[in-house]
């Protein structure tokens, strides 16, 4: 281990965390889609950063761009970046359809507390939380 | 007592996410960062690598990888966007109205007439995002979004302007059709769907290169830039 594993791999496991704990622990429904759009960015930060190659440039090459001129043994992994393009998409996808479902809940029950899924209505001062 | 049903609440969920985060790390300092993980010749990567830029005529290998490579993905990516952005106008539709209609804050002076300098710009700039998607960073996902800011922009700044919601929606089904009309081009010439069968046309680098790649990031664009603004629209919740 040196100190690109700790400075990269840690920063994202750190937002990683940070996701996590935001889902686990907070009782407001947004700040909750907030917490999964956070591990969603920590997710595709390690995919990208698992395909890096040290002292290697961006997958581009030829032409007047001027960078990475041999492309075999020149660039990084092309996959994971492309993959990520498309986690991000679906990462869209999901947290519009659960903001939607979070406004819906508001208009039906008049809050955003998470409590009140079991418990039922909350009163007013709970909910700000 | 509020402050120790907030710690109390907070302490298994930070353990528990300090836990996880802390086994994928120790999983990862293990693959090693900055090594080449994969260097076999026979590697897909290395396959992309070495033959992306002569099979698909693109500078930028992400763009040939989703495009060209992968394009029955993308395809089907789009499709979640359309059902995610369906979906989001079907679910507020059936909400229950407000009895008062809640209007926001009038936009103030800088905003209203900085956001009319500012809208052409970002749409300019988000077209020649996805205009560039084969030689440069971008594409169509990233140029439609940056679209899809503008027209939020224009919804902040005139909130009681009509929308053209039915031009975005013939804009998001053309685009949709072009792009499978483009797939069909390949199934019809070279008997695979989504071939690139001009790759070689242009120079490698220049705007007008990449066989079909360009078009489809085009049609990619267009599509992601309506149906985003679709989405924003219906969010906007009363809006007609």
């Amino acid at each position: 281990m040196n100190g690109h594993e700790l400075v990269f791999y840690g920063g994202i496991m750190a937002l990683l965390a940070v996701g996590i704990w935001a889902v686990l622990s907070r009782r407001n429904l947004i700040k909750a889609i907030m917490g999964l759009a956070i591990i969603e960015t920590a997710v595709n930060l390690l995919l990208v950063a698992v395909g890096y190659v040290s002292g290697r440039s961006a997958p581009i090459v030829g032409g007047d761009t001027g960078i990475g001129s041999s492309p075999v043994g020149g660039v990084v992994d092309p996959v994971p970046q492309a993959l990520v393009l498309t986690a991000i998409v679906i990462s869209l996808a999901t947290t519009a359809l659960a903001l939607v479902a979070a406004i819906g809940y508001y208009k039906h029950t008049g809050t955003l507390d998470l409590k009140s899924f079991s418990y039922g209505r909350t009163d007013e001062k709970e909910v700000r939380k | 007592m509020m402050e120790r049903s907030l710690l109390q609440r907070s302490l298994p969920a930070l353990a528990i996410s300090l836990l996880i985060a802390g086994t994928i790390f120790l999983a990862f300092v293990e693959v090693g960062f900055g090594e080449a993980k994969v260097d076999e010749k026979d590697s897909v990567s290395n396959r992309y690598i070495a033959n992306g830029t002569e099979e698909t005529g693109s500078s930028n290998l992400v763009t040939s990888v989703v495009v060209n490579y992968r394009g029955f993905d993308t395809l089907g990516e789009v499709t979640v966007l359309f059902l995610a952005a369906t979906g989001v106008g079907a679910l507020i539709s059936m909400l229950p109205d407000d009895k008062k209609k809640r209007k926001g804050p009038a936009p103030s002076l800088i905003m209203a007439y900085g956001g009319a300098v500012t809208i052409p710009l970002i749409a300019l700039f988000g077209v020649y995002v996805f205009l560039h998607g084969h030689l440069s960073p971008g594409g169509g996902f990233q140029g439609g979004v940056i679209i899809a800011t503008a027209f939020l922009l224009f919804l902040i700044i005139r909130p009681d302007r009509s929308t053209p919601h039915g031009a975005l929606s013939l804009f998001e089904s053309l685009a949709g059709l072009s792009f499978v009309g483009l797939g069909l081009i390949g199934l019809a010439v070279s008997g695979i769907f989504l071939d690139n069968v001009i790759a070689g046309f242009g120079n490698l680098g220049d705007l007008v290169s990449g066989g079909l790649l360009p078009l489809i990031y085009i049609a990619i664009g267009v599509k992601v830039g309506s149906e985003l603004s679709g989405v924003v629209h219906s969010m906007r919740g009363d809006a007609p």
